[in-house]
């Protein structure tokens, strides 16, 4: 048992907070998320060049190989520096469907363009009534010949705006909502038929909402039908990452409020030395330890394959959730008036803390599925000798 | 980074289950749960883990301990709370030995360590006084030096078992002069000397666990005395984190959230199984993740202790997280026990007052309020984690 990150995590962990320090000051950021798409294409060719972009790819495509604590690793650095750059659509989203799915040829056409830095992609999963459930999908496919057609609208599809290509969930068959009978296709995103409606996040990246009006589709990822299994390990990997993200995030809504109130006088005294604003600062360092135990919980479940992964980060998700609305609620509190303003950059923390929260589920959505996961009768329940009163326990 | 069990530990794991199916009989499990017989069972209980070898991890080796990695005590605790088996009583074992180990000298080590190792010995702590508790090096109890012998006045209380102690170590107030924190002394007192009385405290629990120790003109002798003169506080201080990590509870709290659980699968309320109320299993899902949690905040404290020594700023959370849980669980209890969490069993059967698991869930739970004040308070732990983790 160890907590260590290995040579190759550290150095990635040292190069990325380089990398921020050198570019996201609030000045910085803001100019790049002003841009066209909301992130910098400088920036995207930088990570290429120093791997980056690499590391949850199989090294039969130039990949790294990476696991999830490589994921990890990476988004909780990226959340620490507020980074724009849309590492989860095209990396971990749209990339980790390709390389979960799609086929030796496909991938071989697209995994080392997005590692070269040269794809933008993203994955359309929501419609307007799915709300959290990524089941819910009335977008539909229908056989032409060889080829499919697809009707429907998606929403909030994150980098929507930027991507060359896109993955869409639609269905081909089943119900509203059945797990089977969804087939995710790889569309060009400049396809005749697709019409974006372009718009910008609270936290300033960009999403998109895409109408598909018989839009020509040939080639699936996975097979017809079951796009769920595939779509279910991606969106699964994402909810950690995004995790990864958040974690980042408060680690850095923590240290700036506990420099904030080392600094800020009031009556005389550096706020820092009231007890009662110790104790809410101790409750935010608290929570993210919570999260941070859970994310390595969830890491090493993962990567050891352990009947409790799937436990361990729904888990995650809910503390996540509950946390950042503690630590952006606390955050801004202890701010005072600054934390009201946009010239400070813990409302920016805050702004990307909550829709990590949304994304894939809220925490109260991730609690529903702890709950029918975690109440079921349990085998060993029998085992569990009724306790009688005891005065050693 | 990972959590997964070598060989070895695996091993290991199959050797720890194999003693608790055999030492952990329910002879002995109605001893240890019977008010009654509750020190006769415990003493065996803890002889039986002495005689397999195991009764003190992280003890050297040449004093009787047992060198297991973190992984090795993390499975064992698990798998005894695992049968709810109790731990063991700390007070001697994982209290005061390491300070006896650490400070004391060759003759104090001869003396005690061997008699603590197979409970021949109980002891009991005397820190907390009247007028300390959370504030505990303002502590007034009174040695002064006659001859070979310190003589102490004052009182000790909150005093766990005292009423079955052979010995009781305590913070003793060698000199006055100084900071509040020097001039305390670290001093092991025969509990049968004269001038020691004993008050019982009865608790809301119904029950006697706690005690007033009352010293007058009490003589120990000089060789009791553990380390320096004034040296005391900082002796005192090395065993508090240790405290922090066995009141954390992590192995017990998940063997009483999964019974927790069963219970509430089975009351019915409306036709339907509490289990199934939204806002029953909303609170539950909210207990089991931060139990979820706190267990990977264990590990990494252990891990990080075993690594460097000095255990991470996690565990600094350690007693605090670990309070929070096991209180979550028994008011969560006392829910599931509904109108019989407030019934008085007395002498009547669980049949007959129609419950099975009422008295143990309201017991528990008027204990367990105790947690967050013991140890150094919730608000005391947040003091020392706003200072020294978070340098406010």
């Amino acid at each position: 048992m160890n907590f260590n990150l290995n040579e190759e995590q550290s150095m990635i962990r040292e190069s990325i907070a380089r990398f921020v320090m050198e570019n996201y000051e609030l000045d910085k950021r803001n100019t790049v998320v002003a841009l066209e798409h909301g992130y910098s294409p400088e920036h995207w060719q930088q990570f290429a060049e120093l791997g980056w972009l690499s590391i949850p790819f199989a090294e039969q495509h130039g990949g790294f190989g990476g696991g999830p604590a490589d994921t990890m690793v990476v988004m909780q650095e990226l959340g620490k520096g507020l980074v724009a750059e849309p590492y989860l659509s095209t990396v971990l989203l749209f990339g980790g469907l390709l390389q979960a799915g799609a086929s030796d040829e496909v991938q071989a056409q697209t995994i080392p363009a997005i590692i070269a830095g040269e794809l933008q992609g993203a994955f359309a999963y929501l419609e307007r009534q799915s709300r959290y459930e990524i089941t819910d999908i009335l977008c539909t496919a229908k056989q032409d010949g060889d080829k499919w057609l697809l009707d429907g609208e998606k929403t909030v599809v994150l980098n929507g705006g930027a991507a060359q290509q896109l993955i869409v969930a639609a269905r081909t068959s089943g119900a509203q909502a059945d797990e089977s009978g969804i087939s995710l296709f790889l569309v060009d995103a400049e396809s005749s038929g697709i019409e974006r409606t372009v718009y910008r996040m609270t936290d300033g990246k960009q999403a998109a909402n895409i109408q598909l009006s018989a839009v020509v589709a040939d080639t699936v990822i996975g097979k017809i039908d079951m796009g769920y299994p595939v779509m279910k390990k991606v969106v699964d990997d994402a909810r950690l990452a995004v995790c990864a993200d958040a974690l980042g995030v408060m680690e850095s809504l923590n240290t700036q409020t506990v420099e904030y109130c080392k600094n800020r006088e009031q009556f005389g005294v550096p706020i820092s030395s009231f007890q009662a604003l110790q104790h809410r600062m101790v409750d935010m360092f608290a929570a993210c330890e919570q999260v941070k135990s859970l994310l390595y919980r969830a890491v090493c479940t993962a990567a050891a394959d352990d009947p409790d992964a799937q436990r361990s980060l729904l888990a995650l998700k809910v503390k996540t959730g509950r946390a950042g609305r503690l630590i952006g609620g606390e955050a801004i509190q202890l701010h005072g008036g600054m934390g009201m303003t946009d010239e400070v950059a813990v409302g920016h923390y805050v702004k990307r803390l909550m829709i990590d929260n949304l994304l894939f589920g809220d925490a109260d959505y991730h609690e529903q599925l702890f709950s029918e996961l975690v109440n079921q009768p349990q085998a060993d329940a029998a085992q569990l000798v009724s306790q009688t009163d005891s005065e050693a326990a | 980074m990972h959590t997964q069990f070598s060989e070895q530990d695996l091993a290991f794991k199959a050797e720890v289950q194999e003693f608790l199916a055999e030492a952990w009989d329910d002879e002995l499990k109605a001893m240890v749960h019977n008010r009654d017989t509750m020190k006769k069972g415990m003493v065996e209980w803890q002889q039986r883990i002495y005689r397999k070898g195991w009764m003190a991890p992280g003890w050297p080796e040449e004093h009787g301990g047992i060198n297991w990695s973190v992984t090795q005590n993390f499975i064992f605790n698990s798998e005894r709370a695992r049968v709810g088996a109790p731990d063991k009583m700390p007070f001697g074992v994982t209290m005061v030995a390491p300070v006896i180990y650490k400070f004391g000298n060759e003759e104090q080590k001869q003396r005690f360590l061997p008699r603590i190792l197979n409970s021949e010995d109980w002891w009991c702590q005397g820190y907390s006084e009247p007028g300390a508790g959370s504030d505990l090096a303002s502590l007034k109890t009174r040695a002064e030096l006659d001859g070979d012998e310190y003589i102490i006045n004052g009182s000790k209380i909150w005093t766990t078992y005292a009423q079955y102690a052979d010995w009781i170590f305590c913070l003793v107030r060698t000199d006055s002069s100084g900071k509040k924190q020097q001039g305390i002394s670290f001093m092991l007192i025969d509990m049968k000397s004269p001038g020691i009385t004993v008050r019982p405290i009865m608790t809301i629990d119904g029950f006697h666990h706690l005690n007033e120790v009352f010293f007058e003109d009490v003589r120990v002798p000089v060789a009791n005395r553990v380390g320096e003169e004034g040296m005391g506080w900082t002796y005192a201080k090395s065993l508090l984190v240790l405290e922090r990590f066995s009141i954390a509870e992590v192995a017990d709290s998940k063997r009483f959230l999964a019974e927790l659980k069963e219970m509430a699968r089975q009351e019915i309320n409306g036709g339907r199984s509490l289990l199934d109320d939204p806002i029953f299993a909303s609170r539950l899902a909210d207990v089991e993740i931060d139990l979820m949690a706190l267990e990977y905040t264990e590990l990494r404290a252990l891990a990080a202790a075993a690594a460097g020594g000095t255990p991470g700023p996690e565990s600094s959370l350690l007693k605090l997280q670990g309070t929070d849980v096991q209180k979550a669980i028994q008011e969560l209890r006392m829910d599931v026990a509904g109108y019989y969490s407030n019934t008085l069993q007395g002498d009547l059967t669980p049949q007959q007052l129609g419950h099975d698991f009422a008295d143990f869930a309201q017991k528990h739970y008027f204990r367990g309020r105790a947690s967050s004040i013991y140890g150094g308070s919730d608000e005391v732990q947040k003091n020392i984690t706003a200072k020294y983790v978070l340098g406010l």
